[in-house]
């Protein structure tokens, strides 16, 4: 039905797809990397705030709505490991945080969570990435990393 | 073969109005990069505003321009393979109903009430018209399928021991994605979108609006791209002087698409709430399984070329690449061919990172995504679309081609914007350059506070790239337009370029039937979309009014 060189093409498409689907699952494994999380919502991710759970470990609520993130501004400390919710109150809006991984999609009724380390000390900007009506290029927040001074 | 004349005026129409469109679509591209490198600091110029022409763009290029012309191509090639002509009210009353929807569509974008974005994502709401508009192109879209399937069934009866033409296995496989998964999406818009949109619903589920979506929005990038695998398998063997090296390759890369196309939507939802894990992680994979059909057809159609420039007496590895008749006038079908596949396989390959579940977090909807889908649908099959427009343009109006070599040096010179292009895109996108953003105004605005020099250079790429791809489109409306007024030279025909086969090919059964390819497609999706569209429901606890993009408080109801 098929030649030799048809079959070791079409052997070679398979093997190179498995490598991909193997690469996913050491990523997840190894590498910890993980998409937003699936929880049930309710009314408390409705309310913008930071808490500190012990020394290193912080939760952000975000709440977007047209045409900015709340908090606007949030202080960690240094080595911090900070859960991440984003929930919207009126239409779509993007999540993306500057040089760390996280990518989220704020919508009304749904709450995205990550978690993610900050290791070193910066001005990390949050940008609204999904067109949100005429003041989304306006819309930014920004986690400042660095205190208390070490 | 010759066609009669009111389906030949049909098809003139459907290649004509998308291509007219296209000038404002092209003109919007152009305007886009000027905006977000910020040469221009303004929300709006000549009236148009920097969002209304997004959707523009997005509507024009995306769904009007490759809808029509899949249609068209659809009818050539059917009636050029079953040697049978499409029923002809039911042509005029599909061409009728894509016109009119897309006029609405159209007014109600320029009219400045719909600009929402190709995605329409709710809860920004439209101009009702504009949701009507759509429904009426997908609707009109549907009805060649049917009629085509009486012709396929039809010339089966006569040749039940052929093998089907692989071109005509293609049309079909494509028209049946893009039925099933329309499917979602006329819900979407006719049960969801348009109530609510007029005011008689309050409220809609987001996560479900989005999710339906994606059921279409996925599938849709298959059924821009199908019509361009149909000329690549059938066509372009035969244009480089060969022979096709495995016509059964083709029909395999046909039904993989046929199973997989649907089922993978929610790849583009992983920073979605609502929607679980275990669903993203499935359709990651799947994803993966629809790159198997692009990798057969790579190297099918690479030994293809290769034994075309052999038997033109071509030697060594590598050398034989420059026996191919890449500049030849007579073949330019060919030019736009080989440099479609050329950008494709850098498409192919961003696209595999897009759909990789985690690794898509450092690109989601940002600049990168777009760098990305310039490079398919950009690439292989504006390309294709552009190329065969014209050739059938010039076949069935019986005309000569204007400006033969601007003609010839278009896909080359598109060929190296887009790649300036992308590359900036792709670059931005990897330091966090956001997507649909008027950059201008903000971050590449020096006077303003959030101004951010990190995406100074790689938006100049993205200007520079567009400056060109946006010279090739011009060049492409003069050979176009300059071809539509020039004197009847010939008797107008519709005759498509045919690749045999290298081999002798038996006939095999499983290739030949559409039954249990289809069954399986059933079962996938059903798998697959089952729990993510009840996550949908069930993880979702609010529900939104209608907002108008301009204002923060919901539009309520008089």
């Amino acid at each position: 039905m098929l030649d030799k060189f048809e079959r070791n093409v079409i052997i070679t498409a398979l093997t190179v797809s498995a490598l991909f689907i193997f690469s996913i699952f050491y990523a997840l494994g190894a590498k910890r990397q993980d998409v937003s999380e699936c929880l049930p919502y309710n009314k408390t991710y409705e309310t913008a705030r930071v808490e500190q759970i012990d020394a290193k470990t912080y939760q952000i609520y975000y709440v977007a709505r047209m045409w900015n993130f709340e908090p606007a501004i949030s202080y960690i400390p240094v080595g911090s490991e900070v859960d991440l919710f984003v929930t919207s109150l009126d239409v779509v809006h993007g999540f993306n945080v500057f040089d760390k991984n996280v990518n989220l999609m704020a919508v009304p009724g749904g709450v995205a969570k990550t978690t993610v380390k900050f290791t070193e000390p910066g001005v990390y900007k949050i940008v609204c990435h999904e067109f949100c009506g005429t003041g989304h290029q306006n819309m930014e927040a920004e986690i400042i990393v660095n205190y208390p001074r070490k | 073969m010759q066609v009669s004349r009111p389906i030949r005026n049909i098809l003139l129409i459907e290649l004509f109005v998308p291509i007219l469109l296209l000038t404002l679509g092209i003109y919007h591209g152009l305007m886009q990069v000027i905006y977000r490198s910020g040469v221009i600091q303004r929300t709006s110029v000549a009236g148009l505003d920097y969002y209304q022409g997004l959707t523009l763009h997005g509507v024009i290029n995306a769904i009007v321009l490759t809808t029509f012309f899949a249609v068209a191509f659809g009818h050539a090639t059917m009636i050029f393979y079953t040697k049978r002509e499409p029923n002809k009210t039911a042509t005029l009353v599909s061409m009728l109903l894509m016109v009119i929807g897309t006029g609405l569509a159209a007014a109600a974008i320029l009219a400045g009430k719909a600009s929402v974005l190709y995605t329409f994502y709710p809860p920004l709401k439209a101009h009702p018209a504009f949701y009507i508009g759509t429904a009426m192109l997908i609707v009109g879209s549907w009805i060649p399928y049917f009629d085509w399937v009486r012709m396929y069934l039809s010339w089966k009866r006569e040749h039940p021991q052929e093998s089907t033409p692989v071109a005509v296995i293609g049309t079909l496989v494509n028209f049946t994605i893009w039925f099933v998964c329309t499917l979602a999406v006329a819900y979407e818009v006719l049960v969801m979108l348009v109530p609510w949109s007029l005011g008689w619903t309050q409220e809609i589920n987001i996560m479900l609006a989005r999710t339906l979506f994606w059921f279409f929005g996925h599938a849709l990038v298959y059924f821009w791209l199908l019509p361009s695998y149909i000329m690549f398998y059938t066509m372009l063997p035969k244009l480089a002087g060969g022979k096709l090296y495995s016509g059964n390759a083709g029909r395999i890369a046909f039904f993989i698409f046929l199973i997989l196309s649907i089922p993978i939507g929610v790849h583009h939802q992983f920073g979605d709430p609502s929607i679980g894990r275990g669903v993203k992680l499935t359709q990651s994979i799947l994803t993966f399984g629809v790159a198997i059909p692009s990798f057969i057809t790579a190297f099918t159609i690479a030994a293809s070329l290769e034994y075309a420039a052999r038997k033109r007496g071509a030697t060594g590895l590598w050398s034989w690449i420059w026996k191919l008749p890449f500049f030849r006038k007579d073949v330019y079908l060919f030019g736009y061919l080989i440099n479609g596949l050329i950008l494709f396989i850098f498409g192919g390959l961003t696209g595999l990172v897009n759909a990789s579940y985690s690794l898509n977090n450092v690109v989601h909807n940002t600049s990168f995504i777009p760098g990305h889908f310039h490079l398919t649908v950009g690439g292989p099959v504006f390309l294709a679309i552009l190329g065969m427009s014209i050739y059938m343009l010039s076949q069935l109006t019986g005309k000569r081609i204007y400006a033969p070599v601007l003609n010839t040096i278009v896909p080359y010179l598109w060929t190296v914007g887009v790649l300036i292009f992308s590359a900036g895109l792709m670059y931005g996108g990897l330091i966090g350059e956001p997507r649909r953003t008027n950059m201008g105004l903000t971050y590449l605005n020096p006077s303003s506070e959030q101004f951010n020099p990190y995406w100074v250079v790689s938006s100049m790429l993205g200007l520079a790239g567009g400056g060109i791809m946006f010279t090739a489109g011009l060049l492409y409306f003069i050979s176009f337009f300059g071809t539509c007024f020039r004197r009847r030279s010939a008797e107008p025909v519709i005759d498509l370029p045919v690749s045999e086969t290298l081999h002798e090919e038996r006939r095999v059964p499983l290739l030949d039937s559409f039954k249990p390819w289809l069954a399986i497609m059933g079962l996938i999706i059903f798998l697959t979309y089952a729990p993510a569209i009840s996550d949908a429901i069930n993880n979702t606890n609010r529900k939104a009014p209608p907002y108008k993009p301009t204002d923060p408080v919901p539009v309520v109801r008089q």
